[in-house]
């Protein structure tokens, strides 16, 4: 099986993780943003198995699996909360809930 | 016997304390028997102690009694130590008598006013805090007296207190002496480390060994001592309290501000006499000080149309004879006119007290007149006090103790011819206003009738002091006029005698020239005030007499003078800075950082996308700091 | 022991107060009397029991292990100048409870908790000789004394809980760096650890920065001229007992500390630092004078006489000598009496006129004659009249800063013109003059009463018999280093005129004795020019260990 060369692996996780966060600054709908961040780790997952695959070491792998673990976890925590602001303040726009201002 | 010395000063406390809590709930004859009587008590064992002292004198003629030890630390011992020697024996004896026919005469004067027994608490107060003053063996004990009698001022000054101009003068009173007592207190730390002590006759016998003449410590000591006694016993430049303090009940005015209590600026002179002894300057100062005061108050005294105000200026004058005497060295000359002193100017202040009384508080001499039938008790004890005032020759006190005076300015070795020139100056001024005041008072047309006589309680002290004032001198004539020496002598034991002496001869054409000088004075105020009465208010309405006459009222203008240089500087400087400028440091502190708390307040927009995108940038500049470092 | 108790008695009673509050308010108050009252004697029992140890200034103490890893220990140790303030402090603890009778309506448990509290440390702080253990008193008569504000003062109390506690917080911040600075510095010189106050001594005694964190410390709670100004705002918005124990006590703590940990350990850098210090003493004397003269509000005014008279002490305590000291001493009691009692007549009045603005009062000696006259009484006592307890410290002060700088001691003595003319304008103002408010506020009530005739009674006997307060203090003060003992050059024999004279010639020359002069310049030979200058007296302050032992066994059980 070819090696795909670890510039490429990078570079894909790196496009990812800029897509994601460039979602998480732009889009308002808190949805959105949270897919977005699943973008993100998943970049930064993406970025720990090619550096594994590369030095030819299962840490990368463990490495995701954690972060897996812990996607699930703060999604879950995430959309519960999600649904709790829908309730509260009937829309999901980031931008209306700004009551922590200074 | 003597060792009953600490009953003279306790017994007027006693009264004070007992009026002071219970005086409310006592009737009147009651408090008018414990106020004179704890005095009355007082000067009771005060002349038995005196009398024995006279008898039978111990040893060194001095008495020593410590009651406690009061102050003992780091090498200074303070007792609470009375001392009795013929200086305290002359001063308290004078005290408590005039002080006790002074209350007798209040019972009757104050038998109106709703404070009656607040009164009396507050003179047998002073009483007591006088008698420390001239019994106290240290400084400290004097100095307890010295504030002690102060307060008192201050209290009896403002005792009708509803009047916020009798306030104004009995704070007045109590800031420019305390001014004084400032200097007196530097003074007496000056003493303690220079002796280690503050017992005074220590001090004055270690005093001649530690210091030369002239020695620079010696005339700070006596310049700082003579400071307190300037304020207390209002000479220049701190004179100014005194006439206002007569805003005071008229026995007030007789009691503290003639006979005693302003007199408490002679007895630390004389009772440090060894110091200015050893300060030549300061003792010539002492000297210009009572010359200065003797003639500008003798000339306010001149153009006062207030009753008290011109006994109040009289007082000044009469105190810078004092003065005058300490500065040539006379101690003992001094002593005498502050005895003779004492007994007029308290019966002239009580008749003018009885006057004021009938008269239903009118005090201006021009609305007076013709009160010497009305009134004929009164005008007879008032002649006496006014004849030993302008000391008349021969007959009245107050002559051979002014001419006691004139004659140590003469021909001591401290003296001159200028300090002479002045105190006969002055002699001629007192007899002109004194009879001013007379002649305006008792003779001419009535012009405001009197309400009634003075009762006994009133007149009786009256008597006894006109008595005084006219047989009080023959303890001390000249030579030439008996040559009694019974004061000098006794004093003797405790001040040193003038060193020089004059030929008979000089001190006969002295006595001549005051002499004179006296007649002449009351003279020119019989043809001025009764006789051509017209004539002199006709003169005195031009616009130069009236210029010079407003000036002399005003006293020199010394309160304008001090109004515009310490007073209004003071109060601008306190108001301008009321909410006190270094707290503005603090407060400036405290808005700076609200200040920045709101503009770092405003980046936090609570929009969780923002949040998002500083996050993104710190992240993005940390990671630039570590790859590109 | 007894020490422990004293601070544990206030403890549990305040718990207790606080308890019994919940049930009901006089129940509160109650318990707080019966505690301040058996605070007041067992501090009796002390003065009893008092038998000073050979060569130990230390009257009554404990020494036990806390936290033995940072070798903190549990240090409370007594000496007479201690014994006077802790006995001000239960005097003024029942004062405090008896003001805060009628005034305090809400939450009166908790109220009278935190006041105990505040006993409790301002005790803690007048014995704690482990410094570890004195900082947290420190901080423990702090927090109480905030809330005592911010719950129960007037109208701006949160602003003035708050400056006051930035105040005390941050210089306190300062002083804990310092004590910190000071155990390491002793640690590097033996390679222990310790906060023991006696083996702390001679550590650093020239070390400027570390008595400069004291000092801040100190002189924001006396409070020392530019850091005063938490002062006026605390003392106005307090309710009346927290006025009285913020200038009876809290403000004590300062100058206690000034005395207790300034001097002795740091005597080259408080020489060094003392014509700044006492310049500073004299500008809060005028300044908190002319300032007090100004203000329209009861409170505020004496609020600045305290900046005064305090100033007072600061002049006192670099003046490093004993008769100021003494007079330092009999300062802090005086003016805990004297001031204290001008605020419990503040809120006397605020509670009949609900004002203290000086400018709607006059003539209220005509209402109320027994208040004008306990007013009279305490404004001559602020003004420095003879025969009250505040005469005697200022005369001693002055005389012991004549002394040690002369021009700066006369400049002083102006204060007392100055302090003339405030006293004087408040009883003007306030008492005298024609009547200005209407209504007829009732004359001082038998419990008002009791409470002044105490304050007055303390001022009378601290006049005219203070040599028992001298006498006690005086063991403590010998043993300050760098401190001279005696008034002039001259040294006092015999009365005779022969040995006067003889000794007199020796006076001859300028005032200042040769030993302030080493002192001044920070000259190494202090401590041995003190101990010459001593004579006979004792050793030095002991270090640890020494002494101190004996006194725990002799006292029973102390650990």
């Amino acid at each position: 099986m070819a090696e795909v060369p670890i510039e490429h692996g990078l570079l894909l996780a790196a496009v990812l993780f800029l897509l994601g966060l460039i979602g998480v600054m732009v889009r308002r709908n808190i949805i959105f943003i949270l897919l977005c961040l699943e973008i993100m780790l998943n970049a930064a997952g993406l970025a720990f198995i090619v550096a594994g695959s590369r030095w030819g070491q299962p840490d990368g792998q463990v490495m995701f699996l954690f972060i897996l673990t812990v996607t699930a976890a703060e999604v879950s925590v995430g959309l519960a909360l999600v649904l709790h602001l829908h309730h509260r303040f009937k829309t999901l726009d980031a931008d209306a809930m700004s009551g922590m201002k200074g | 016997m003597y060792s009953l010395i600490w009953l003279v000063p306790i017994v007027p406390f006693a009264g004070f304390l007992l009026l002071a809590f219970a005086g409310r709930y006592l009737p009147r004859r009651a408090v008018a028997i414990i106020g004179p009587g704890a005095v009355g008590l007082s000067a009771a064992v005060m002349l038995l102690i005196s009398g024995q002292f006279l008898a039978a004198p111990p040893a060194g003629y001095a008495y020593e009694q410590t009651l406690w030890s009061w102050i003992a630390t780091g090498g200074l011992e303070v007792g609470f130590t009375l001392y009795l020697d013929p200086l305290s024996v002359v001063m308290g004896c004078v005290i408590t008598v005039v002080g006790f026919l002074i209350h007798v005469y209040a019972t009757a004067y104050m038998a109106e006013d709703e404070g009656y027994s607040k009164f009396f608490a507050y003179m047998n107060l002073f009483v007591g805090a006088m008698l420390l003053l001239v019994l106290g063996q240290n400084l400290l004990v004097l100095y307890l007296g010295w504030e002690g009698v102060g307060l008192c001022s201050y209290l009896l000054i403002g005792f009708w207190y509803k009047k916020p101009e009798n306030g104004a003068a009995a704070m007045k009173a109590f800031i420019v002496t305390r001014i004084g007592d400032v200097a007196l207190l530097i003074g007496l730390f000056l003493l303690v480390v220079q002796f280690g002590t503050l017992d005074i006759p220590a001090i004055l016998a270690a005093a001649p060994g530690a210091w030369a003449v002239g020695a620079p410590a010696a005339v700070a000591a006596a310049l700082l001592l003579l400071g307190g006694a300037v304020g207390k016993s209002a000479q220049l430049p701190l004179q100014t309290w005194l006439p206002d303090a007569m805003a005071g009940p008229t026995p007030v005015s007789a009691l503290i501000h003639a006979a005693t209590m302003v007199t408490a600026g002679v007895y630390l002179i004389a009772r440090l006499h060894a110091l200015f002894a050893l300060a030549p300057g300061a003792l010539l100062l002492v000297g210009i000080i009572g010359a200065a005061t003797l003639l500008l108050a003798a000339f306010s005294a001149l153009a006062q149309h207030d009753l008290k105000r011109i006994l109040a200026y009289s007082t000044i004058s009469q105190l810078g004879y004092m003065f005058l005497a300490l500065g040539v060295g006379a101690w003992t000359a001094a002593l005498f006119h502050f005895m003779t002193h004492a007994f007029f100017k308290a019966l002239l202040f009580l008749g003018a007290g009885a006057i004021i009384h009938s008269l239903r508080d009118e005090q201006n001499i021009f609305r007076m007149g013709g009160l010497r039938r009305r009134l004929p008790a009164v005008y007879w004890t008032f002649l006496a006090g006014a004849l030993a005032l302008a000391a008349a020759p021969l007959i009245t006190a107050g002559f051979y103790s002014k001419d006691l005076i004139l004659f140590a300015a003469w021909v001591s070795p401290v003296g001159n011819r200028w300090l002479w020139g002045a105190g006969l100056l002055g002699a001629f001024l007192t007899a002109l206003y004194t009879f001013r005041m007379v002649f305006l008072v008792f003779h001419g047309p009535e012009r405001t009738a009197p309400h009634g006589r003075p009762g006994p309680a009133m007149t009786v002290p009256l008597m006894i002091l006109a008595l005084l004032s006219l047989l009080g001198g023959f303890v001390e004539t000249p030579a030439d006029l008996g040559g009694v020496h019974l004061f000098s002598s006794f004093l003797g034991h405790a001040l040193p005698g003038l060193a020089a002496h004059g030929s008979p001869a000089l001190e006969a054409a002295l006595q001549l020239l005051s002499t004179v000088a006296v007649l002449g004075g009351i003279a020119l105020a019989y043809q001025l005030y009764l006789r051509r009465r017209e004539a002199t208010a006709r003169w005195l309405a031009r616009p130069a007499p009236d210029a010079a006459r407003r000036l002399l009222l005003a006293g020199w203008g010394f309160d304008w003078l001090y109004d515009r240089l310490f007073v209004r500087p003071f109060v601008w400087l306190a108001t301008v800075n009321k909410d006190d400028s270094v707290d503005a440091f603090f407060r400036g502190l405290a808005r700076a950082s609200l200040l920045l708390h709101g503009a770092l307040s405003r980046a936090q927009t609570g929009n969780l996308r923002w949040y998002a995108v500083g996050f993104a940038l710190g992240v993005m500049a940390l990671l630039a700091i570590v790859v590109f470092r | 022991m007894i020490l422990v108790l004293l601070i544990l008695n206030l403890l549990l009673g305040g718990g207790l107060a606080w308890l019994a509050g919940r049930w009901s308010a006089s129940a509160a108050r109650w318990t707080a009397l019966v505690v301040t009252l058996f605070e007041l004697l067992f501090v009796g029992l002390l003065w009893l029991r008092l038998e000073p140890a050979e060569g130990s200034p230390w009257l009554a103490g404990i020494v036990a292990d806390w936290i033995p890893n940072f070798s903190v220990k549990l240090i409370l140790l007594m000496d007479g100048v201690s014994l006077l303030l802790i006995t001000l402090t239960a005097v003024l603890g029942v004062l405090a409870v008896l003001v805060s009778w009628r005034e305090i309506q809400e939450n009166v448990g908790f109220y009278y908790f935190n006041l105990l509290c505040v006993l409790a440390g301002v005790i803690g702080v007048f014995t704690a000789l482990d410094l570890f253990l004195f900082y947290v008193c420190w901080e423990l008569m702090l927090i109480p004394m905030f809330l005592l504000i911010a719950n129960w003062g007037h109208a701006h109390r949160k602003a003035a809980a708050i400056k006051f506690f930035l105040f005390t917080q941050l210089s306190g911040l300062l002083m804990l760096v310092a004590i910190l600075g000071l155990a390491l510095t002793h640690f590097q010189a033996t390679g222990a650890i310790t906060f023991d106050y006696r083996a702390l001594l001679g550590t650093a005694p020239g070390s400027l920065w570390l008595m400069l964190g004291f000092f801040v410390a100190f002189a924001v709670k006396l409070p020392a001229f530019p850091l005063h100004t938490w002062l006026p705002d605390a003392h106005t918005e307090a309710p009346t007992a927290g006025s009285l124990l913020l200038a009876g006590l809290l403000l004590k703590t300062g100058a206690y500390g000034l005395i207790r940990f300034i001097l002795p350990l740091f005597p080259e850098a408080a020489a060094a630092f003392a014509p700044i210090a006492m310049t500073l003493g004299v500008i809060g004397i005028l300044y908190g004078a002319v300032l007090a003269f100004a203000q329209t509000d009861f409170k505020r005014m004496v609020a600045y006489t305290s900046v005064s008279h305090l100033g007072f002490v600061l002049l006192a305590v670099f003046a490093m000598n004993l008769l100021a000291l003494q007079g330092a001493v009999v300062q802090m009691l005086a003016h805990g009496f004297s001031t204290g009692a001008l605020f419990v007549l503040a809120g006397a009045l605020q509670e009949r006129l609900h004002t203290r603005d000086l400018r709607r009062m006059g003539g209220l000696w005509t209402l109320m004659p027994r208040m004008g006259a306990v007013a009279l009484f305490f404004a001559m006592a602020a003004l420095g009249l003879p025969g009250l307890g505040n005469f005697v410290a200022e005369f001693l002060i002055l005389l012991g800063a004549y002394r040690a700088n002369m021009p700066l001691a006369a400049l002083a003595a102006v204060g007392l013109v100055f302090a003339t003319i405030y006293a004087l304008w408040l009883l003007q103002r306030a008492f005298y003059g024609p009547v200005a408010s209407e209504g007829a506020p009732r004359d001082l009530r038998p419990r008002e009463t009791l409470i002044f005739a105490v304050m007055m009674a303390a001022l009378l006997w601290l006049g005219l018999f203070p040599q028992p307060v001298l006498d006690a203090a005086a063991p403590a003060l010998h043993r300050v280093p760098g401190v001279s003992l005696h008034v002039g050059a001259y040294v006092r024999g015999p009365r005779s005129p022969a040995r006067v004279r003889e000794s007199a010639h020796s006076v001859a020359r300028p005032e200042t004795a040769p030993l302030a002069e080493h002192v001044r310049n920070g000259d190494g030979s202090v401590w041995g020019d003190a101990k010459a200058g001593r004579g006979e007296a004792p050793a030095p302050w002991g270090r640890a260990g020494t002494g101190t032992s004996t006194i725990d066994d002799r006292r029973g059980g102390a650990r």
